[in-house]
């Protein structure tokens, strides 16, 4: 096996074991845990802390003890999450950071609080008006708050300068996965669309030093091949909160398409934006998010997200944008009719895709991708 | 002489005057906002700019049976059949802006206020991109702990102050603060009365059909800083209190032999067949969660008062606060019962409400249901678990009188 297939399969079994490999990554750096829920957590923070932030982003788990606290219209992601903390599955994380992007985080943490009290919930309210004067100070107070929380959670002095390195290493982290971005494009057979997914989903359950190590290692083995001319001509963009579950993508996969580009919460939108360098720590962080354009959990009167998908989609020369919709998730329903309208003026082929995390038959999707496919060609 | 009005007949006129005088202003050429429901309207009152309330029109719109051809319009644009159903009927209006139940004029301006819930962000985004027009965007951030605290005060303060500038810019004239002190008055004012009217309800029995309180809703909502407004509340709290005074029911013919509350909004397509089940059975429903929605009181020219009182809207607080504050109503209105209701519509009020009916049971051991429904989509309402659910609940009501624990 060489190095490029060794990376990959190494990254993809961390992904696909989530457990597991937060309980190595623990046992291996001999550091805590603190969980995060979507969307954005100030990862920088708990890094500064000596812990390992952890992503909390659902899992193809089924069962019924949420309903305790859930209705069936919850979205499957916080569906899956609840019925993981209600089975102790969290409990070997230091503190779990739960952040109140939409209706339903909002819920779900005060459900929390009750049921899994074990868990060290944080709260953490990203401010709406983000841009603005009183937003900014806002989001500095709360980063201060949830710094000093994280203190006494985890028993533990964060210093000034611990953040501003975490800040700097977190930059370098958000440089490197934006080049695998670039280089990824160039190599669709061997970094198929479950890869590419799989190798971004890794980094949720590593120490990101590590993580970047081999990330490091992949680009520049990677870089050393030639240019993969493929039989994959159908170029799309993802857009939505996440590509999840792994058939969803292998539909993708045997049907001949290239993913050229995302605009997934769970994978771009995490670090497509890099951050001032120069300023307090707090201004710094508060800044970057305030850059952050075109994500539907974020306040954005311009609706730039379509804008910027059309933006994309010249700039990778792709054919298509796939929508993945994730069932009950309000934000994102909010913004389809208007990208729909957009992305039609601009004539740009559109895919619109409702799932759940937990899919049992993918026959009807897969119907769907198979006629886009023949659209296209 | 002059005829007494009653607060009924007051109640149907002001909201006349008030949709009439929208479109006043629009021929007058002034602007117009669409606002959410609890949105600080004292900075457009003092600013000249004509209020108007897409959940007020759209909850009109459910109850006069004119919702499920916008909700189908707002479906065909592409909206979720899952997403709020005020907000599909007022997508779909904006853009066919005409009803048989009622019409509104198109904004110039959108006033949002996320104390609801962060739905509305995405709803008055989706205006204001596609009218292409400004908006101002308060953010009140969850109160995740139990008071609101001076950090999230002082970040709505700041925004109470910057939307000062943003209306200055908007309407080209400088804010007037002598009129802001005399609206922030009047608005004050009028929710005291507001409060105190449904108060009444304490009596036993209450002279109060609690359904009421879903009636004049929309004019707490839209008259708030207006004198009228503030008059009207007055008068029906006299009326009440006179009512009560006399030992007079809520109802002329039957007797109120249980007492309820309701959590949520209304089911406005159903309103009358939601109200005759439960009146058949006997049962008022003294109270709701409203009361408290438009009590929104502070000391005049206090900016941070006023900030802390429109973030303390019980949706925006966290769930010790819920519970806590429903087991007082339970107290303070000698309750029977409680009746839950799971508005598909509103993810934000029904994911917190298992738990809360749990904890709520534990504390005051009154029975509750909770049945499945929604504000404005009459498809997701069935009237026949509504009254298996109601019938549930009256026979524990019964077993409690029967055994003295009332």
């Amino acid at each position: 096996m060489d190095r490029v297939a060794e990376l990959l399969e190494e990254l993809k079994t961390i992904a696909r074991n989530p457990k597991e490999s937060v309980e190595i990554a623990l046992r291996d750096t001999g550091k805590k845990g603190v969980g995060c829920f979507p969307i954005y957590a100030p990862e920088e923070l708990i890094y500064a802390a000596g812990a390992i932030p952890f992503g909390m982003w659902g899992g193809p788990i089924k069962g019924n003890l949420s309903d305790r606290y859930l209705q069936t219209f919850c979205c499957s992601v916080m569906k899956a999450n609840t019925e993981q903390a209600l089975l102790k599955q969290y409990d070997i994380l230091s503190a779990v950071l739960m952040t109140t992007f939409c209706d339903t985080l909002k819920c779900v943490m005060e459900n929390w609080k009750v049921a899994s009290p074990q868990l060290n919930i944080i709260p953490i309210v990203y401010p709406q008006n983000r841009k603005t004067p009183s937003g900014i100070q806002f989001f500095q107070e709360e980063l201060t708050r949830v710094k000093k929380e994280l203190e006494e959670k985890l028993n533990c002095r964060i210093s000034e300068s611990d953040i501003q390195r975490s800040i700097d290493f977190y930059d370098e982290y958000r440089e490197k996965m934006n080049q695998y971005m670039e280089v990824v494009r160039g190599y669709p057979d061997t970094i198929d669309a479950v890869t590419r997914h799989l190798i971004i989903k890794a980094s949720y359950f590593m120490d990101k030093k590590n993580y970047i190590q081999k990330m490091d290692e992949l680009i520049s083995e990677l870089r050393k091949r030639q240019i993969e001319t493929t039989g994959r001509e159908k170029r799309i963009i993802l857009s939505g909160l996440m590509a999840e579950p792994e058939e969803l993508l292998r539909i993708f996969d045997e049907n001949g398409f290239h993913v050229i580009g995302d605009d997934l919460a769970q994978e771009s939108r995490q670090f497509r934006e890099e951050g001032p360098s120069e300023g307090t720590w707090q201004s710094r962080m508060a800044k970057r998010i305030a850059q952050q354009d075109g994500c539907a959990f974020l306040y954005d009167a311009e609706k730039t997200r379509g804008h910027l998908l059309i933006q994309m989609k010249e700039r990778y020369q792709a054919d298509a944008i796939v929508l993945i919709q994730m069932k009950f998730c309000d934000p994102e329903e909010f913004d389809y009719p208007i990208l729909k309208k957009e992305l039609g003026e601009a004539n740009t082929p559109l895919l619109y895709l409702e799932i759940e995390q937990q899919m049992d038959s993918p026959e009807q999707i897969r119907t769907r991708i198979q006629s886009f496919a023949e659209m296209l060609a | 002489m002059e005829l007494k009005r009653t607060s009924k007949e007051l109640l149907n006129e002001l909201l006349e005057k008030h949709y009439a005088g929208a479109f006043l202003a629009k021929e007058r050429g002034e602007p117009v906002a669409w606002c959410t429901s609890i949105s600080p309207q004292e900075l457009l009152t003092t600013a000249g700019i004509y209020a108007l309330y897409p959940e007020n029109h759209a909850a009109a719109v459910g109850a006069r049976k004119k919702s499920e051809e916008l909700i189908q319009y707002a479906e065909g644009k592409g909206y979720s059949s899952d997403i709020c159903s005020y907000a599909r009927v007022n997508l779909a209006y904006m853009e066919v802006l005409e009803s048989e139940a009622g019409n509104i004029p198109k904004p110039d301006l959108i006033f949002c206020c996320n104390n609801i819930c962060n739905t509305v962000i995405k709803w008055y985004e989706n205006i204001a991109k596609e009218l292409d027009i400004p908006m101002i965007m308060f953010d009140m951030p969850f109160n995740h702990e139990y008071e609101v605290n001076k950090q999230n005060t002082k970040y709505i303060k700041g925004q109470l102050l910057e939307a000062i500038g943003d209306l200055e810019k908007i309407t080209k004239k400088k804010f007037d603060h002598d009129r802001f002190a005399e609206v922030m008055e009047i608005s004050t004012e009028t929710s005291l009365w507001w409060k105190k009217a449904s108060l009444q309800a304490r009596k036993k029995p209450s002279p109060l059909n609690g359904f009421d309180l879903f009636n004049y809703m929309a004019t707490i909502v839209c008259a708030r800083g207006t004198v009228e407004g503030r008059d009207l509340f007055k008068l029906w709290h006299d009326e009440l209190e006179e009512r009560g005074r006399q030992g007079l029911g809520p109802w002329k013919d039957g007797e109120e032999k249980y007492r309820i509350m309701w959590d949520g909004i209304a089911c406005w397509p159903y309103l009358g067949d939601t109200y005759k089940v439960l009146k058949k059975q006997g049962v008022n429903m003294v109270t709701s969660t409203y009361p408290d929605s438009w009590y929104i009181v502070y000391e005049n020219n206090d900016l941070e008062g006023m900030a802390k009182a429109y973030s303390s809207n019980y949706v925006n607080r966290n769930l010790d606060f819920g519970v806590d504050n429903i087991t007082q109503i339970v107290e303070d209105f000698s309750l029977d019962g409680i009746i839950y209701h799971s508005n598909r519509s509103c993810k934000f009020m029904d994911f917190r409400q298992f738990e809360v009916q749990r904890r709520v049971s534990e504390r005051t051991g009154i029975p509750s249901v909770i049945f499945d429904g929604d504000q404005t989509d009459p498809r997701s309402f069935s009237l026949a678990q509504y009254e298996t659910r109601v019938q549930a609940l009256v026979e524990m009501m019964e077993k409690r009188k029967q055994e003295g624990r009332d």
